[in-house]
């Protein structure tokens, strides 16, 4: 008995420094952002906003996250597009080898994010030199249409895995009962199947969408010159000066991942599918 | 509404026949119920109607037009699901209103088509609200309504009451019938249960791994019942085996001589309905008169089920009326009982010939 309160106490205790591991570098990073001082130091010399005004003088950092919107939106809607089919075909039509397709599609999710951005530069050099050879000279790398098609391979795993979990216990007879009704398979789809299945393709959106605009490892490797996204912004930033500044569009970024989480867990448990 | 033809329809998977050889006509506005225990291919045969299963042979034409290979959005059948599969994003009023929608009604008439066939199921008022705020039984009504709202060829329910408690379950049937005569629909339902479907249908097709064993009205398969599985599914029998020999007799295993007016021969068994044999002193004047130890009472109220032993292998079930002054048996008692010739229908062994 006073082994078993023993050994859940030390449960709480590790899954409290656990928390406490991953939460204090954003109570100071968020914290930084309203001290006075130009050299973070403690104790503060008192509180300002000033940091805020200041991040939206830094263009750079206004460029950067305009861009990371861009091709986060971009991004997640060809995530959509690719992985809502795919999730509905995975569940449905793969009966033998969906499991072996479904654990495929989660690759981008074991391999580590540089050695994939590294990959993903190659093959991006090898496509330019590819339709070079056909005669047609257009640059792939550094293009914002190269960086988006990286993003849609990482988002693209979660848009499956969370539309996958929303399919789980969907009742097909409805989709019987509206051809039986006189609705086409198209029609059927868009008047029934996707309706019942919003909540999961929004989670999967939301999800998504924060997935691409925080991810800093593969950007590095195919932004181009003088057009970068807003982790990298933060990233050069930081490179010549250390001030408040870079605390306070961190916590932008804070806010609003954290705002699409939220939202993303009232349409899906994420406890459930992450 | 219109007449429904099934010909030859049969579905095989792989080398295992779930419908075999099944042809039916269904007038126009007759019920007709498919009886049969589960897993014998009822839903199988309801989905091929709707266009669900692929037949492997046969046809199925709906008012006179083939409908055979046409997928289910082009058949026009109204299919009630055993599980309602009622939309769950749609408030009631758009759930009935979806089938006239797929079929381009104006607006105008959609509303008064859907408010009537709310009306008919007596839902009124409900029209707003989402199905999940529904009980099962007023579910099952909009089921019922989506189904009729477009005027369907044909309506098709698969086990439309199981999922609804007992007491529920009586009242629905009588509702459905009620509004299947008015509208005169032709319609077609599924069930494994023979209350249901002795008081509902026009006819029944008795049905049994896949075949048709028999198709009639519930008095052809109460009277005159083709096999010893339909003897046995539609109404109670005893069954006393045995052979039947040339001159009208029949002998049982346990050594019984019984007369009986069937002309069969060989193996077979002896059928008989419980209410047709007779307890008592009037049983020593018929056909058949045997005295036998009652083994079993089952008290059901109205009447009691009584297991009376004639031999160490013949057994039989008769019912006793319960009223009031007379005595009843009791375990352990010898009884006399009787029963005329044209009681006993002979059947012969199963396989052998039908
Ligand atoms: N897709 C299928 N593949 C193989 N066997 C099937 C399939 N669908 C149904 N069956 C078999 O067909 C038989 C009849 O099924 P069904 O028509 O649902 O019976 P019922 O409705 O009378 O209970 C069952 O034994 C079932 O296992
Ligand atoms: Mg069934």
């Amino acid at each position: 008995m006073l082994q078993r309160s023993w050994r859940r106490l030390a449960l709480d205790a590790a899954a409290l420094a656990s928390l406490a591991f991953i939460l204090v570098p954003l109570v100071f990073v968020s914290w930084l952002a309203f001290f006075k001082q130009e050299i973070p130091s403690f104790p503060p010399e008192g509180y300002t906003l000033h940091w805020f005004s200041s991040m939206l003088t830094q263009k750079a950092i206004i460029d950067g996250f305009v861009m990371s919107a861009e091709v986060g939106v971009v991004a997640t809607l060809v995530g959509l597009a690719l992985g809502v089919p795919a999730a509905l075909g995975l569940v449905r039509y793969m009966s033998w080898w969906g499991g072996a397709a479904s654990t495929l599609l989660l690759m981008p999710l074991v391999v580590p994010a540089i050695v994939l951005g590294t990959a993903i530069y190659v093959a991006e050099v090898e496509a330019e030199i590819l339709v070079y050879g056909f005669g047609i000279e257009t640059p792939v790398i550094g293009t914002i249409g190269g960086l988006i098609a990286a993003h849609a391979l990482i988002v693209l795993p979660w848009v499956v895995r969370l539309v996958t979990a929303s399919l789980v216990g969907f009742d097909r007879s409805i989709e019987e009962a509206a051809q039986n009704l006189g609705a086409t398979p198209m029609v059927t789809l868009r008047r029934i199947t996707l309706p019942v299945i919003r909540p999961g393709v929004v989670a999967a959106a939301l999800f998504a969408f924060v997935i691409s605009f925080s991810n800093l490892e593969l950007s590095l490797f195919l932004v181009g010159a003088g057009r970068t996204t807003l982790p990298i912004a933060i990233l050069q930033y930081l490179e010549w000066k250390i001030d408040p500044t870079i605390a306070a569009a961190s916590v932008v970024q804070i806010a609003i991942i954290a705002a699409a989480m939220l939202i993303t867990d009232r349409f899906v448990k994420l406890t459930q599918v992450v | 509404m219109a007449k429904v033809e099934i010909e030859s329809l049969s579905k095989r998977y792989g080398e295992n026949f779930v419908v075999k050889d099944l042809s039916i006509d269904i007038p126009q506005g007759e019920f007709l119920v498919l009886l049969g225990p589960s897993g014998c291919g009822k839903t199988t045969t309801l989905r091929m109607i709707a266009g669900f299963v692929e037949p492997s042979a046969g046809r199925i034409l709906l008012a006179g037009r083939d409908v055979t290979t046409l997928p289910p959005w082009k058949r026009n059948t109204g299919l009630v699901f055993q599980s309602y599969a009622l939309f769950p994003h749609l408030s009631v009023e758009e759930n009935v209103a979806f089938g006239l929608e797929m079929r381009k009604v104006s607006p105008a008439e959609r509303r008064a088509a859907v408010s009537e066939a709310l009306r008919l199921v007596r839902l009124e008022g409900f029209g707003a609200r989402l199905p999940r705020q529904l009980s099962g039984g007023q579910q099952q009504r909009v089921a019922l309504a989506r189904a009729l709202a477009f005027r369907p060829d044909v309506l098709l329910l698969d086990e439309p009451l199981s999922n609804l408690d007992a007491k529920l379950r009586e009242e629905v049937r009588v509702e459905i019938r009620e509004l299947q005569q008015k509208l005169g629909l032709t319609t077609v339902m599924v069930t494994h249960d023979q209350d249901e479907a002795l008081s509902m249908a026009d006819r029944l097709v008795v049905m049994a791994q896949g075949e048709a064993r028999q198709i009639g009205t519930q008095h052809d398969l109460y009277e005159r019942p083709a096999d010893r599985f339909v003897a046995g599914f539609v109404g109670r029998s005893n069954f006393l085996d045995g052979g039947a020999a040339p001159d009208g007799l029949f002998l049982s295993t346990g050594g019984l001589r019984i007369a009986c007016a069937s002309r069969a021969r060989g193996k077979g068994t002896l059928a008989l309905r419980p209410e047709a044999v007779s307890v008592g002193p009037e049983a020593a004047c018929l056909d058949n008169s045997f005295e036998g130890v009652v083994e079993y009472i089952s008290y059901l109220g109205s009447v009691l089920d009584v297991r009376v032993r004639l031999s160490p292998q013949d057994r039989i079930i008769v019912q006793i009326a319960n009223r009031s002054g007379e005595v009843l048996p009791k375990m352990g008692d010898t009884l006399k009982i009787g029963w005329p010739a044209t009681a006993g229908r002979v059947f012969p062994e199963e396989g052998v010939s039908r």
